[in-house]
């Protein structure tokens, strides 16, 4: 398989779509937790009582389907090998939870991969719709709508007054997160975010590293989510994560233009340097990619540089982690062995591209 | 950062610790941090969980872990009728056995739910659309009682005569959809 192919196999279709403002949202996902009535939560269950949920939901789901919602695929986890499943893990299709633990688990995917379900993981149904960009209302109809239709054929556990009844009650209420990828390189440099953060938290919002909780960000990215479920209606948490996440936009943009006015010789050079590191390198470790490949974004969104596809850093945070670069590699990696084939395929990656100077905005 | 025990490996794990108000930071690697495992139970695998049910043992009336011992007992003997889940297994695991439970846990959660959801402990979004005919009906009928309430107390008994048929009209369609 040509390396063309690999990629265009490897990351899903959505990513390929531009979305709005996708210089600095990559993208943006809403999660739904529901349970069904009648059924112990799957964190306490049997292994019977778990294949007794998962075979009614299949038989609920399965024959029929939605318009909108279109064809679904389903995905046992006890018929995917250990690095399909990881490979589900690092597209931010599956938690590490069900892959790892459950074996009456499942994922259930569209085609393009915009929309996903796991079965039997913390709670019975987690419904997760991906855009790229920054679609917050968008990603919620297609949600909802998901949501109505798997509710006209199983009955959710839902409770008046304290909403949709989950496993953990960090999720009860509406059951929703929903989160936004952001790119944040000037805000990082200028060291604004630091003075930043700790005002989003205070508004209920929680910003994490890419890699979820406790990780630290990487390649400048950071996923802002809502922190209460219950209380707030989902427009209202939709609405408040939006008027954050425009601020954050704002932000970063004229921190972008301003050091553009007054660094672009250095910005340009940092750039440059970076494009250097990532086309030469023959070994490289995958924060150190990460960055690079941040700062290779920031110049092909400032326009320093040509030649290279603005979604270049979506694409390959994706395929520079372990489960993907040993199924580039088709055999099992060490981690010196992972690193060696990181700078391989970013190499190879770039060879794709014609790289040209860009001018720059002044 | 690098991790200050060996000086030599990538800091990963990050600790602060307050004790009477003196902050100390520990910067530690992931091999160093298991060596000093015991000074940092659990590290390892701290998770949302954990905190919460760190959060979940701090008795909710007073605030802190005073009069928690108190409780137990009461506490304790609070029992999920459904899936058999004591009360105490929630508190170490933080998460309900079934959703039954919410309703046999219900006299210690408006606190905790409150603790977690910066004061709220009632939905106010969506309701699921094929059960919500019937809760909506409830919702109108339990808002026009408190109307007819309204009406009768400031002696407009014509009005609440009125809004009277209006929730035997609303109840005879909730029995109906029940009754579906």
């Amino acid at each position: 398989m040509s390396l063309e192919q690999f990629i265009s196999n490897a990351i899903s279709p959505w990513m390929k779509d531009p979305g709005p403002d996708d210089d600095i949202v990559m993208s943006t996902r809403i999660r739904l937790a529901r349970n069904l009535e009648d059924y112990p939560f799957p964190s306490s269950t049997s292994q019977e009582a778990a294949r007794a949920l998962y075979k009614h939901v299949y038989e609920q789901l399965s024959r029929t389907s939605n318009e909108k919602v279109g064809k679904l695929i389903w995905l046992p986890m006890d018929g995917l090998s250990k690095i399909e499943k990881t490979v589900l893990v690092e597209k931010h299709l599956t938690s590490p939870q069900l892959a790892e633990e459950s074996e009456q688990g499942a994922v259930v995917l569209n085609n393009d991969e915009t929309i996903s379900m796991m079965v039997n993981e913390e709670d019975h149904l987690r419904i997760q719709c991906l855009s790229p960009g920054f679609q917050l209302s968008e990603g919620y109809e297609a949600a909802d709508e998901l949501d109505d239709w798997i509710e006209s054929h199983v009955t959710y556990a839902f409770d008046e007054k304290k909403g949709y009844l989950t496993s953990c009650p960090t999720n009860v209420g509406t059951g929703m997160r929903a989160s936004v990828m952001m790119h944040l390189p000037a805000l990082v440099t200028t060291q604004q975010l630091n003075r930043i953060l700790p005002a989003v938290s205070q508004l209920g919002f929680v910003v994490r590293g890419i890699y979820g909780e406790g990780s630290e960000a990487r390649g400048n990215l950071f996923q802002i989510s809502n922190q209460m479920t219950l209380g707030k209606s989902e427009e209202d948490i939709i609405e408040e994560l939006r008027g954050v996440v425009l601020q954050l936009i704002e932000r970063e943009r004229n921190t972008r233009r301003e050091l553009l006015k007054h660094n672009q010789l250095q910005l340009s050079d940092q750039v440059h340097r970076s494009y250097g590191i990532l086309a030469n390198s023959r070994i490289i470790e995958s924060k150190e990619a990460a960055n690079h490949l941040s700062t290779l974004r920031l110049g092909i969104d400032l326009d320093l540089i040509r030649g290279i596809e603005g979604n270049i850093l979506n694409e390959l945070m994706v395929l520079i982690q372990p489960a993907f670069l040993q199924q580039f590699a088709e055999q099992g990696l060490t981690a010196d062995g992972r690193d060696e084939r990181r700078a391989t395929l970013i190499r190879e990656r770039l060879k794709l591209e014609t790289i040209q100077d860009g001018g720059g905005e002044t | 950062m690098q991790c200050q025990e060996c000086n030599q490996r990538q800091a990963t794990l990050h600790f602060t610790k307050i004790v009477n108000a003196k902050k100390t930071e520990m910067h530690l690697c992931e091999m160093c941090a298991k060596e000093k495992g015991d000074e940092f139970a659990g590290s390892n695998s701290y998770s949302i969980h954990d905190l919460l049910s760190g959060l979940l043992n701090v008795d909710p009336s007073t605030g802190s872990g005073e009069g928690y011992s108190q409780q137990v007992g009461q506490a304790y003997t609070l029992q999920c009728p459904k899936c058999s889940m004591h009360y105490k297994d929630f508190i170490n695991n933080s998460r309900f056995g079934c959703s039954y439970c919410y309703e046999a846990f219900s006299a210690k959660l408006d606190p905790i739910l409150k603790r977690v959801h910066g004061g709220n402990h009632t939905h106010t979004g969506k309701i699921p659309k094929r059960q919500g005919g019937r809760l909506k009906l409830k919702r109108e009928i339990s808002s026009l009682k408190t109307k007819m309430q309204t009406h009768i107390d400031r002696e407009e008994f014509e009005h609440a005569a009125e809004v009277r048929d209006k929730i035997r009209e609303l109840q005879e369609a909730k029995e109906k959809e029940e009754g579906l």
